[in-house]
């Protein structure tokens, strides 16, 4: 039946759509570290690309099944994220945004000299044999990704993060480990964009370390501040608004940054905190179907 | 044996002495308060003894064991709630979330947690957690505004919910810094009977206050710091004869 669906797209579309999957995904995954824990990174691309070369080199050289390859790779971004975030998320605000863009830097010309990732020729990645065609894959990885991002948010976890957002010192004082949740933190943002690497990868059959520059990074970080810091609706907007925006503008071919450029700049000036930023969208639907908020009729019963 | 004792605490800021070889000792279920003029060290002491600063000198311990030197949140699991002079809640979220905040400690599931929050041993913490952090916020008086943003609350009630959050700590100390600063007479009264409660609760209460009408009202015993050094500390009659403590307020000769 999906097969049926999914072969009445045409293939253009379906490409413009598991662009806006994966850019879903590369942008919840960014949005934990920045939206959520309050880190500015702009070397996100950097993890996509450590993602998507895992991923295609574990395909190439173990043929592992797939799915176990999208975790995997996932896995391996986020052990380096971790590896990474130790020493430098102990710098905050533009110190630590100078660190993340260079170590996106350096992995770039890592893989670049790299014999194993074929050096500046990028490397040519099969087609994984699955049993669900790709673009179903993407469907199910983005859904799980915006479930995880939701339960991240809606924990005693996500609390903590929003928390060092916040106010570090405070956050401290209430007994929270601030280096300890950065770091994690970190590194689900990089499982995320590790995942969104790997199908990447696979889905367009080659990579080369020059996709995974400086512009990628801000990329995701333009997804992430145009749909709102912190709400995953908002993200889920942006990304898909951006992702699918080069194409709609191809026809003005070499001024359609121009016009992202301009899109950005004002949405900053109409709504600096993003299209759907400061929106609770689950109150609002709550709400309007007159349900009351969890823990109300609790707090009745104390007073 | 004194909850939090502070033997020959110093720290210095370059050539700035902020806090000279203070000797304090908090019993526990007393209600303590520590004055004395603008940049006497008070709120320095506080960071000390919640680790925002390390002391230069001196030691600091708490249930008979040494804090000095740890990392502030350490400090705060092992039982010590603070508020702070210029309010720090977190301004975005909401009432109920900042004092969810502050039970953090009080939980134990992390991230797997988060991603398995459907498991019933995660749901039951998460009840919990609400339950003590509406708890608090009743000990406060601010359960009904529970679902508003901290930012949106008076100045009053701001500082209130800084307590609550800090209770949600479920602290054997409790640091007030400046907790009645900017409220109104009724507002300082309810907030007399709220931190009598806390005590009788059972929680330690040291607090940092310039009113002195609420310090003598509300205090067991007073400590007066001033330059950065202990000048007098004793019950709230003896504090207001002392003589060092007038001159230390209004001037040398006040005193005669």
């Amino acid at each position: 039946m999906f097969q049926n669906m999914l072969n009445s797209i045409d293939p253009y579309s379906m490409q413009i759509l598991v662009n806006i999957g994966i850019g879903i995904i590369l942008a919840l995954g960014l949005n934990i570290i920045t939206g959520l824990t309050g880190q500015l990174s702009l070397g996100h691309a950097a993890f996509m690309s450590v993602g998507a070369f895992a991923g295609a080199l574990l395909t190439i050289k173990t043929g592992v099944p797939f799915y176990i390859n999208i975790l995997l790779s996932g896995l391996i971004t986020a052990v380096v994220a971790a590896a990474i975030g130790w020493p430098i998320l102990r710098l905050t605000g533009d110190y630590l945004a100078i660190c993340t863009l260079g170590f996106a830097e350096i992995v770039k010309v890592v893989f670049l000299n790299l014999e194993i990732t074929n050096k500046a020729l990028g490397l040519t990645v099969p087609t994984p044999d699955t049993s669900l065609p790709m673009p179903l894959i993407v469907l199910i990885v983005v859904c799980l990704t915006i479930i995880a991002s939701a339960f991240i948010q809606n924990s005693r976890f996500g609390r903590a993060l929003k928390a060092i957002r916040d106010d570090e010192i405070a956050a401290e004082s209430m007994g929270i480990n601030i280096a300890r949740y950065k770091v994690q933190s970190f590194a689900v943002s990089a499982f995320m964009a590790g995942t969104g690497g790997c199908l990447y990868a696979h889905f367009l059959g080659y990579i080369n370390p020059s996709d995974f520059g400086f512009l990628k990074s801000i990329d995701m970080l333009s997804m992430v501040v145009l749909g709102g810091l912190g709400s995953i609706p908002g993200t889920i907007f942006g990304a898909s608004i951006l992702s699918a925006a080069p194409e709609f503008l191809r026809f003005m071919s070499q001024y359609r940054m121009l016009v992202y450029g301009a899109l950005l700049v004002f949405m900053m000036v109409f709504r600096p905190n993003g299209l759907m930023g400061g929106i609770d969208f689950t109150s609002f639907v709550l709400r309007k179907l007159g349900v009351k908020p969890r823990g109300v009729s609790r707090s009745k019963e104390v007073q | 044996m004194a909850l939090l004792k502070l033997d020959n605490t110093t720290i210095r800021f370059g050539g700035l002495v902020a806090v000279n070889g203070v000797n304090l000792e908090v019993e526990e279920g007393e209600i303590l308060a520590l004055i004395g003029p603008n940049g006497a060290g008070k709120s320095t002491i506080f960071n000390l003894i919640t680790g925002i600063y390390p002391p230069t000198d001196g030691a600091i311990s708490f249930k008979g064991k040494s804090i000095a030197g740890r990392p502030p949140h350490v400090i705060a699991s092992g039982g010590i709630g603070r508020t702070f002079q210029n309010i720090r809640l977190f301004g975005e979220q909401t009432v109920l979330d900042n004092v969810l905040i502050g039970a953090h400690t009080r939980g134990n599931w992390n991230l797997t947690g988060a991603l398995l929050q459907f498991l019933p041993s995660v749901r039951k913490e998460e009840g919990r957690l609400l339950e003590l952090a509406i708890h608090c916020l009743s000990k406060v008086d601010l359960a009904h505004k529970a679902y508003e943003l901290a930012s949106n609350l008076p100045y009053g009630e701001q500082r209130r919910l800084e307590i609550a959050r800090a209770l949600a700590i479920e602290p054997a100390l409790i640091l007030l810094d400046e907790p009645a600063a900017g409220m109104n007479p009724q507002e300082k009264q309810t907030l007399l009977k709220m931190v009598r409660n806390i005590r009788d609760d059972g929680v330690t209460v040291f607090l940092v206050e310039h009113d002195m009408k609420f310090v003598m009202g509300l205090s067991d015993r007073i400590a007066v710091l001033d330059y950065g050094s202990k000048i007098a500390d004793g019950r709230p009659e003896e504090v207001r004869a002392n003589p060092a403590v007038i001159e230390a307020y209004l001037g040398k000769g006040a005193a005669h």
